[in-house]
């Protein structure tokens, strides 16, 4: 049992060490010397990576890595925007059936074979292949057709339009079709020693200590000015935090703790730049619309004015996070801010119980109807802090309006299998880590019902349904905006879920470093132009 | 003079026969563990296939069931142990169920790996040195509070050796680290190699590796120290209550032979089994120390290994685990057998 509740403080630990990539700036001491090439930086990550080939890879590390090694057709800007990466440009047919990529021209794998559409083809047959074991082949499975119109030309033409489909397009598909041909990809010597065509390429691989990466001289976009990338295993997050300070690790990312108290010493202003942003996920308590009690709005509604958000993100997460208000991230285009917001008001919620029947007939403190006192238990898995401190502040502020609330801390898979599986559940406090198209389809579209699916609360409402369709039906901005706007409307006023807060992610990076641009989608996009100055670096490279 | 050869022959045929009935022994025992290890495996809940899948938005129901057939996972347990144990039996593991798909033998003991960057070896090796070091520490601390047994001495490593017992070990590696890889900063704090490393000497390579050894075996030991360094001093406080150190004394030996000589190897006889007995233990300490102080050895890999319920992987390092644990049982059997002739005469 303790392994197991070792196994969920890991994968969250994955979560939160690993979520650097989004964001806002907080501290970050801004002196650019002159660009220089040389230097190493070393991250630190409590997991290894398994496989350095993207579409095989399930965990965080190896995506990581990975995502250094390989780069796809597309990629997000800064601004959430979609932009080339491989791909020069592209075409979306008026009905928005058919994409045809235009691939930049002269760009090499690093073993010196030029890129074609080629390699995107073999990608993409890849991925569909049953033999292949990825979890991400659903998307390409919506792809009629998938055909190369000449060298540096790919197209593929979807049954229905699909606005999430250009995203999909990223590292996923692009693999050295002359290396793999004809081989089984998973017992291929690529999954450990990739060739990519990316900003880095691998050096050495040494099992549970570190992979290295060396700067791709020939990288399209530029040359990376940080020779060498250090991928260093710690999994113990103590350690890695003394590491830090010991000079053994240039960037890591920090608890709340770390990040307001023990990294506020002079020591680490002189030395570390702080970053913060929003990390693209949210944590919220579901209400299970099936139970007579809560198919009541007044009564969600009721327990929302009841829960104080801004307490539970400055406990909880002492300051380092969002009050969430729907299932975007603050200041991303599909976010809505105009929103219903529920106040903290105890008034205002026992009125709305009132409305709704609940009342505290027999003077005993807690409400009740029919003869029925209201009672129920919040559900949350095991191992997660955070989780469970926030039921805890919820059932404290619960208790004030009369309602009783129990928590119940289950192992992760029992709670999944033997109770959201089977709905036997009043309340959960969980969290979605939500991608950056705002496509959320599968969480709240009526259909989505059914066993090991995701709309477990059984939310419906036929308006969200047509609007979910809309939104991954279009590809015109302005439109997939206002559909998705008004979702948040529906959802603030419905209160199927009440969102609780959006956590920041906090990395930390040693302060010789420069040209780091923190931005919404957080601080790694532009490794390549990260730099030390001559006179600051710290590791030389032999050549 | 035929006279010791005539006895010796039945006593090495004794000796034959009995270890080949442990050997034979341990068969079954080795069987016993597989099956239990295997059911608690299949006990805990989870898949291996919850890591890629639980709560992705984008794994449809059908995916799953692709992913669990390619595992075997649709099998019923007992017909996936039979699978399990024919391939074994050849000592092949399988395959890891993690993405990367290696043999989990190669990913233990990768042949493409020097030997010290085996994880099956560092393990091996920072356990040898562990019970090395507690061989040489504990057993003179354990004497010399037996021989002082009620002085000032012996109540300050009494106090000391509980001290180390009720300490957490991750606790105390945290201090070490900060003392001497922060603020001394004699020692690095974690991994097995340094940065530069491929550029050093053959000297300054074992030097660099001397160097990260020193607080992971400090540690390992440590408990076992304590543990260790008590029973020798009861051991050797009932030895010295014998009437044949009395004689020995009393013959007018010095006390350095009586007790050194004569007493000590007596009192050696049952720490050789405590050192057989503390395998297991110091196994399943790897997987604690290794993780705090990045150390890639087996303990690393298993931990990894269960948190992603990588079946084959956590089965194949128990399996060595045990296998690891009978050799050291033997081999206290052996150790008894040449230190107390008794035994062989059985």
């Amino acid at each position: 049992m303790k392994l197991l509740f070792l196994k969920v403080c890991l994968l969250l630990l994955i979560a939160v060490v690993c979520g650097l990539s989004e964001g806002f700036p907080s501290s970050a001491p801004v002196e650019s010397g002159k660009p220089a090439y040389g230097d190493a930086l070393i991250t630190g990550s409590i997991g290894e990576p398994s496989v350095l080939i993207p579409m095989l890879a399930g965990d965080s590390a190896s995506h990581d890595v990975a995502g250094l090694i390989f780069n796809g057709l597309v990629k997000y800007d800064t601004d959430l925007s979609i932009i080339g990466d491989l791909a020069e440009s592209w075409d979306i047919s008026p009905d928005g059936l058919v994409i045809t990529f235009h691939l930049k021209k002269g760009v090499k794998w690093t073993d010196g074979v030029e890129f074609t559409a080629d390699d995107v083809m073999f990608g993409y047959k890849t991925i569909i292949d049953e033999k292949t074991p990825t979890p991400y082949k659903e998307d390409y499975l919506q792809v009629n057709k998938a055909e190369v119109l000449d060298k540096y030309t790919f197209r593929v033409t979807y049954e229905k339009p699909f606005a999430p489909a250009l995203s999909t397009w990223g590292n996923l598909t692009v693999l050295p079709k002359h290396l793999l041909e004809g081989k089984d990809i998973t017992k291929s010597e690529l999954t450990r020693k990739p060739v990519g065509m990316g900003m880095y390429l691998l050096n050495k691989w040494t099992s549970g200590q570190d992979v290295t990466l060396d700067s791709n001289k020939d990288y399209f976009d530029g040359r990376p000015y940080i020779d060498r990338y250090v991928y260093k295993i710690i999994p113990d997050p103590a350690t890695m935090f003394l590491e830090l300070q010991a000079g053994g690790v240039d960037m890591m990312g920090l608890t709340p703790i770390q990040y307001t108290k023990q990294t506020n010493t002079d020591f680490f202003k002189e030395n570390f730049q702080k970053f913060r942003y929003p990390v693209f996920s949210y944590t919220y308590m579901g209400f299970n619309l099936k139970h007579p009690w809560f198919k009541d709005k007044r009564v969600r509604q009721a327990i929302a004015h009841a829960i104080d958000k801004g307490e539970i993100v400055d406990v909880v997460l002492f300051g380092l996070g969002s009050p969430a208000t729907g299932p975007y991230v603050p200041n991303t285009w599909a976010y809505n801010p105009n929103v219903k917001k529920y106040d903290y008001d105890l008034n205002k919620a026992k009125q709305l119980l009132k409305e709704a029947g609940w009342e505290d007939t027999d003077g005993d403190g807690i409400l009740d109807k029919d003869g029925k006192k209201f009672e129920f238990s919040v559900l949350t898995n095991m191992g997660n802090r955070s989780r469970e401190q926030t039921a805890t502040i919820i059932q404290y502020r619960l208790k004030k309006i009369g309602i009783k609330v129990n928590i119940r801390v289950l192992e992760w898979s029992t709670f999944i299998n033997e109770f959201i599986d089977k709905r036997r559940f009043e309340t959960v406090i969980l969290g979605w880590s939500i991608g950056i198209d705002p496509d959320q389809y599968d969480i709240w579209h009526s259909s989505k019902t059914r066993e090991k699916e995701f709309n477990f609360v059984s939310y419906s409402n036929p308006e969200v349904d047509d609007l979910l369709e809309k939104g991954r039906r279009t590809f015109d901005l302005g439109k997939r905006k206002k559909a998705y706007h008004r979702i948040q409307e529906i959802l603030a006023e419905e209160t199927p879920y009440i969102f609780l807060y959006v956590p920041d992610a906090t990395p930390i990076v040693h302060a010789r470093f420069k040209g780091i641009k923190p931005a919404t989608i957080g601080i790694s996009y532009n490794l390549h132009k990260w730099h030390v100055p001559e006179r600051l670096q710290k590791h030389r490279m032999e050549q | 003079m035929p006279l010791p050869l005539c006895s010796f022959v039945p006593e090495f045929f004794n000796m034959i026969t009995y270890l080949a009935k442990r050997l034979f022994e341990m068969i079954p025992t080795l069987f016993g563990i597989t099956l239990v290890s295997f059911l608690i495996l299949q006990l805990a809940p989870g898949k291996p296939t919850d890591v890629l899948t639980e709560m992705n938005p984008k794994i449809t129901p059908e995916a799953r069931e692709r992913l669990e057939k390619l595992y075997g996972l649709d099998k019923p347990v007992m017909v996936q142990y039979g699978i399990w144990l024919k391939r074994v039996v050849k000592l092949d593991f399988g395959n890891s169920f993690s993405t990367d798909r290696r043999p989990v033998l190669e990913k233990i003991w990768d042949t493409k790996q020097p030997l010290i960057d085996r994880r099956l070896f560092i393990t091996f090796l920072i356990n040898l040195l562990s019970m090395v070091v507690i061989f040489i520490a504990a057993i003179p601390i354990g004497i010399s509070s037996a021989t002082h047994q009620h002085s000032l001495y012996d109540k300050i490593t009494t106090v000391f050796v509980f001290i180390g017992f009720a300490m957490p070990t991750f606790w105390f590696a945290l201090l070490l680290m900060m003392l001497f890889g922060i603020h001394l900063d004699w020692l690095p704090i974690s991994g097995f190699k340094s940065m530069n490393y491929e550029a050093l000497s053959l000297s300054g390579k074992i030097w660099d590796r001397t160097q990260h050894l020193v607080l992971p075996v400090f540690i390992s030991s440590f408990g076992g120290l304590a543990g260790i360094s008590r029973y020798m001093r009861s051991s050797m406080l009932e030895v010295i209550r014998q009437d044949y150190i009395t004689t020995a004394r009393a013959k007018g030996l010095p006390e350095k032979t009586v007790i050194y000589k004569h007493a000590l190897r007596n009192a050696l006889l049952s720490i050789i089994t405590l050192l057989g007995l503390s395998v297991p233990g110091l196994i399943g300490g790897s997987v604690i120390f290794e993780n705090i102080f990045g150390i890639p050895g087996m303990g690393q890999l298993f931990y990894m290994g269960v948190m992603t319920r990588d079946y084959p992987l956590v089965m194949g390092i128990l399996t060595i685990g045990a296998m690891l644990t009978l050799a050291g049982n033997l081999l206290a059997d052996i150790g008894y057998m040449l230190a107390d002739p008794r035994i062989r005469a059985r």
